[in-house]
């Protein structure tokens, strides 16, 4: 019998019709959630001061002196905040054989022919590849961030260092965003995957079409 | 000399103010053109080898500014304070030289402050609308109204002259005191030098100044003396005349060849257009994918599979 290599703390099968899988317990629910509304409020806060045409976001916040002020602390929130979702969700993002093979047939994942691809653990390729750049980017993000969080830190770290922060900075901001819309058009477009992150549960029929490795190792009896 | 006595007194009468927002050339994070009311040019000259030290341009800078510095402790210089604060937009910097073709120990002052870039770094850096401003006259003048204490014009800075307050987060430096300027007032500091050191006017009488104080020096031996207009910032609207110009750094570190970091023109220009660019094509990646793709949805076939794989009864 296959290494249960992918089943998290809480993932669990419901016979019935449909069958009900749960995918996420209310705790990673919370925590991703905090994450997500704190990744939104920073992009919006942070495109505000990227981009004068879209300086007039920081009304959104109060104002300039309050888009400033608050963006670094959001910025603490979202690190601590990714870094539950780190622990919980890391070792079923390891790199496996399946995924290289995956990634080779991404034009049948973008076309939905899902018979043509390999069978997935509790992520595929695609959803790991999310993971791991956010990851990476929330690093570069809160490292550079702190160069140059002006209010506490503008004496510690030289001009240079802080022109290469805020270049950085924005770079890798710009490719968080990228990673995110990628994120949340996947969910919209895959059906179903909606109400894994608010009730916490799949039906067996997504979890057979789109992590059907996963629901195996759920309906085989525990060891 | 014939360069002596060549700037004439400001005048005595009550005189309408000229800067407004009618000449600004430009403002920060804005894109629309302004329609400006072109000025003459002024300059601060400030001539390195006539300054005797005596700080009376600091004094006269924070009595105009109404600000007020801390005291201080003794950092072991003349410096005083140590560096450029939210208060003093002006230091005088003190450099002990030797000089080593004349074994002259040679005292060089300074007075650090903003030197009015025609090409300001603050100004590009700057992402809230009309914080930093420029006129046609030359002068670059932080709105503090509009600044939002981000530091991004420190960073901007070729020179490192902005000062960010802990006290209402926003950037402070040299005004060139736009308001004196406004109404045909030298600044403060020219004002209160008691030597000449400073002398304000329109940039070409400076630069015609300045030539007679170069040949004044060379006259004396200073064969390098020249002045200091850095082109790498399209010039300065505060110049130095320096003993030996082709040594800068001997001066407090002023910089060579001064000139917006690349860094931050990459991040204020390409990264920007590439930034959002990008940020574009995902999203409309997603949005034409789901009109050509459609939703990937589970079918009757999946839930059945699903409950045979589960063994529901």
């Amino acid at each position: 019998m296959a290494v249960q290599y992918d089943v998290e703390a809480g993932d669990g099968v419901h016979p019935g019709k449909p069958v009900t899988v749960d995918r996420y317990t209310a705790g990673a629910r919370i925590n991703h959630w905090i994450t997500a509304v704190s990744l939104i409020l920073l992009a919006l806060s942070g495109m505000a001061l990227f981009s004068p045409s879209l300086y007039f976001l920081t009304g959104l916040f109060g104002g300039g002196q309050w888009t400033r002020a608050i963006h670094p602390w959001i910025g603490v929130v979202l690190f601590f905040s990714f870094a539950g979702l780190f622990l919980r969700f890391w070792k079923a993002n390891l790199w496996k054989r399946e995924d290289g093979t995956w990634m080779a047939k991404i034009y049948d994942v973008l076309t939905g022919n899902e018979e043509k691809l390999p069978e997935v653990g509790k992520y595929n390729a695609g959803q790991k590849m999310v993971f791991w750049s956010m990851s990476a980017l929330i690093i570069v993000l809160i490292t550079s961030g702190i160069v140059i969080w002006e209010a506490y830190f503008g004496n510690f770290f030289s001009l240079t260092q802080q022109r290469v922060a805020v270049l950085v900075h924005a770079v890798a901001a710009v490719a968080a965003i990228c990673v995110w819309i990628v994120h949340v058009y996947a969910a919209i477009w895959v059906q179903g995957t909606i109400s894994a992150m608010t009730r916490g549960q799949v039906t067996g029929g997504w979890a057979w079409r789109h992590h059907r490795k996963w629901l195996r190792e759920l309906v085989t009896p525990k060891r | 000399m014939a360069w002596e006595n060549v700037i004439p007194n400001p005048p005595t009468q009550p005189v309408k103010a000229v800067m407004s927002e009618r000449n600004l050339v430009k403002r920060s994070a804005s894109s629309q053109a302004l329609p400006a009311e072109p000025m003459t040019p002024v300059a601060k000259l400030i001539d390195v080898s006539k300054c005797i030290g005596c700080k009376a341009c600091q004094v006269a800078c924070l009595e105009w500014n109404d600000m007020r510095e801390k005291i201080g402790i003794n950092e072991g210089t003349y410096n005083n304070p140590e560096d450029l604060t939210p208060a003093s937009f002006t230091v005088m910097r003190f450099t002990e030289w030797v000089n080593p073709e004349s074994d002259n120990l040679e005292w060089l002052i300074r007075k650090d402050g903003c030197m009015h870039c025609s090409d300001p770094g603050c100004l590009k850096a700057c992402p809230a609308p009309g914080a930093i401003v420029q006129y046609t006259n030359g002068i670059v003048d932080f709105v503090h109204e509009n600044c939002i204490g981000c530091g991004y014009c420190v960073k901007g800075c070729p020179f490192n002259i902005p000062r960010i307050s802990k006290v209402d987060h926003k950037a402070y430096k040299c005004t060139l005191c736009s308001d004196r300027v406004a109404v045909g007032q030298g600044p403060a500091c020219q004002k209160a030098c008691p030597t000449q050191a400073i002398v304000f006017g329109t940039k070409d009488d400076m630069k015609k100044w300045a030539d007679g104080r170069i040949k004044d020096l060379k006259s004396r031996g200073y064969k390098n003396a020249g002045l200091y207009d850095p082109p790498g910032v399209n010039g300065t609207h505060v110049m130095y005349v320096l003993q030996h110009a082709d040594k800068p750094e001997i001066y407090a570190n002023l910089p060579r060849d001064p000139k917006i970091s690349p860094i931050v023109e990459a991040w204020k220009g390409v990264t920007k257009y590439a930034g959002l660019a990008s940020i574009g094509l995902f999203a409309a990646f997603g949005f034409l994918h789901y009109l050509v793709a459609g939703p990937n949805k589970v079918t009757r076939e999946d839930e059945e599979n699903a409950e045979r794989l589960a063994g529901s009864k």
